[in-house]
């Protein structure tokens, strides 16, 4: 598989990365080269192959449902570009 | 004072213990070191007034018997390790000048066994990368050079900084992780020790996440043993991170110069690739030698998949790059690019924020995860993974304890030389490694000898899960065996 100009514009879209129309060619065929790579996985024989979804076996752990953290406000906020007490600034959504 | 940092994290604990010299003294050895050595571009941060302070407060506690199994051992740490009001970049613009308010689980474990910190290491960008070139902060120069040149070599990646640094004697051992290969590469290429640990083993709470199933902690250090050292303060369960194993630390250091005699090592026909250099099949028969020597067993084995885990990682990794780093939006921390609407200012954000190699792959990763798409290629990435995972445990059911392979496929190569047409020629430096992360088990990369350039090879070995003291006990008689390699100092 392989994909055309069109399908990395909206990959790009999808991943919200700006791509300046000049890129996609060069774009296009990094991402083709990866997915040539790839492709020989095609020839592997996975019927019946449960798909991993953990590699080391473990039981999944639970934590005790209780507050154990917080009033830290300042301390989630320090490092945003725009604020207002303890808010995050973000262009206006709703007009 | 110029001895004080060619020694070994050992001899070091001997002489502050014996009251040799100071921790202050040693850290003080070390911050010149590194200042003198800024052609490497090792250090992205130094952090000298913190280093004095810690080492200050470690003399004392050392002075009344409190000290700790690394107390005032000079360390330096991947920056993609959160430390507490210390800036963490993961080494990408996109960060910006993020200072965490809290400190990483791994980090947090060192000081409280009283290492001391002199600084954050360069990486390739989100740990993207096997060269130590994608950095925002650029590329790192190894220590190493051809005989006879002075072209700029890399250091691997993608813990760069931290081989570099370690090797060229600016700190006695560092911190760095493992996604693909990112510790025992540049371990490799730079003569130094590299362990990536068990997934599970190290707690990857406050490392700045890159592909979650695949991360792992580890540290990279001069000798076997003193990675044995750092490992076991690095270790242990985290209850912040939920794929942590709740498991007792064992003492590593006293597998080193365990008898190996009986052990069963498996020797991978499918590594042998076409094209290998001879020297580097040289070195792996080299190694099988010396392990026979101290009276190992040596079996054939066949691992039938290993050709498809790199491109299945290709798949595997991006996909959750692209979901993890989802979280860069110009929003809560680091760089905001102004857009028309948020939409633009996200997309701004990110396509100012980051670079070549990171955009691909969360662009690759969005793909095979994208509706139509996700069957074919992740789906079946993820029964490939699985199909790796069984080859080793049908290999490790039949005995064997350990497996022999070259760390890497030739020795380091000059900056800018390679992937620049094709990002898959990058890639394939991981061709011995990645295997290893995609089945979640602990792997070694220990200094074995030099090709015809007079540039470091190493050798790796893969552990069962869980096992890193056999491959400690391995590890020194490769290290017995082949002696030690440091470079000639021309910084």
């Amino acid at each position: 598989m392989s994909v055309d100009a069109a399908t990395v514009r909206r990959i790009a879209h999808l991943a919200r990365i700006a791509v300046a129309e000049a890129e996609v060619p060069h774009l296009q065929g990094e991402l083709n080269a990866m997915l040539a790579f790839v492709e020989q996985l095609s020839e592997v024989n996975v019927d019946g192959v449960e798909p991993m979804t953990s590699v080391t076996p473990m039981e999944m752990k639970k934590r005790p449902d209780v507050i154990n953290d917080g009033e830290i406000a300042d301390d989630v906020v320090r490092n945003a570009p725009d604020t207002v007490n303890h808010f995050f600034l973000v262009p206006k959504v709703v007009e | 004072m110029t001895d004080l940092i060619s020694m070994t994290i050992a001899e070091a604990r001997n002489g502050l213990a014996n009251k040799s010299f100071t921790s202050l003294e040693l850290t003080d050895a070390h911050l010149a070191a590194i200042e003198a050595a800024r052609a490497l571009n090792a250090f992205v941060l130094e952090t000298p007034d913190k280093a004095r302070a810690m080492a200050r407060a470690i003399d004392a506690r050392i002075a009344k018997g409190e000290g700790g199994p690394l107390a005032g051992i000079p360390l330096g740490i991947k920056d993609l390790f959160a430390t507490k009001d210390v800036r963490t970049t993961a080494c990408s613009k996109i960060l910006g000048n993020f200072v965490p308010p809290y400190e990483s689980t791994v980090t947090s474990q060192l000081w409280r066994d009283g290492a001391v910190m002199l600084g954050k290491l360069n990486n390739d960008e989100f740990a993207m990368g096997s060269s130590n070139e994608t950095s925002c902060f650029g590329p790192v120069v190894n220590p190493w050079r051809r005989e006879g040149s002075n072209t700029s070599l890399v250091p691997g990646g993608s813990s760069g900084g931290s081989a570099s640094a370690v090797a060229a004697l600016l700190c006695m051992g560092a911190t760095a992780t493992d996604t693909g290969g990112s510790i025992r590469q540049p371990a490799a290429f730079t003569a130094t020790v590299g362990v990536k640990p068990t997934y599970g083993r190290c707690s990857r709470w406050g490392i700045v996440a890159f592909a979650s199933s695949l991360d792992q902690a580890g540290p990279i250090a001069r000798t076997v043993r003193d990675s044995a050292i750092l490992m076991r303060s690095m270790a242990g369960h985290d209850p912040k991170d939920t794929t942590s194993v709740d498991r007792a630390v064992p003492d590593y250091e006293a597998a080193i110069g365990k008898s190996v005699k009986g052990m069963k090592i498996g020797i991978p026909k499918e590594y042998r690739l076409d094209g290998m250099p001879a020297e580097v099949e040289k070195l792996w028969t080299e190694g099988a030698a010396w392990l026979k020597a101290a009276g190992a067993e040596l079996v054939e084995i066949s691992l039938p998949h290993t050709k498809y885990a790199l491109p299945a990682y290709y798949i595997v990794a991006p996909a959750e790059a692209s979901s993890n780093l989802a979280r860069y939006d110009g929003v809560r921390y680091g760089l905001r690019v102004p857009g028309g609407s948020i939409g633009e200012m996200y997309e701004n954000t990110r396509a100012e924020g980051f670079g070549d190699e990171v955009r691909r792959r969360v662009m690759i990763g969005t793909y095979v995860l994208s509706a139509g798409y996700y069957d074919a290629y992740y789906l079946r990435a993820q029964k490939v993974r699985t199909l790796i995972k069984k080859d080793f445990e049908d290999c490790f059911a039949k005995g064997v304890n350990a497996i022999l392979t070259p760390a890497t496929p030739s020795a380091a190569f000059g900056v800018g030389e390679k992937g620049g047409a094709d990002p898959v020629e990058m890639y394939l430096n991981d061709i011995f490694t990645v295997t290893v992360n995609m089945a979640g088990l602990p792997g070694i990369a220990v200094p074995a000898g030099k090709d015809v350039q007079g540039l470091p090879l190493g050798l790796q070995l893969i552990g069962r899960p869980f096992d890193e003291e056999t491959l400690f006990s391995l590890g020194e008689v490769v290290e017995q065996a082949a002696g030690r390699f440091t470079p000639e100092r021309w910084w």
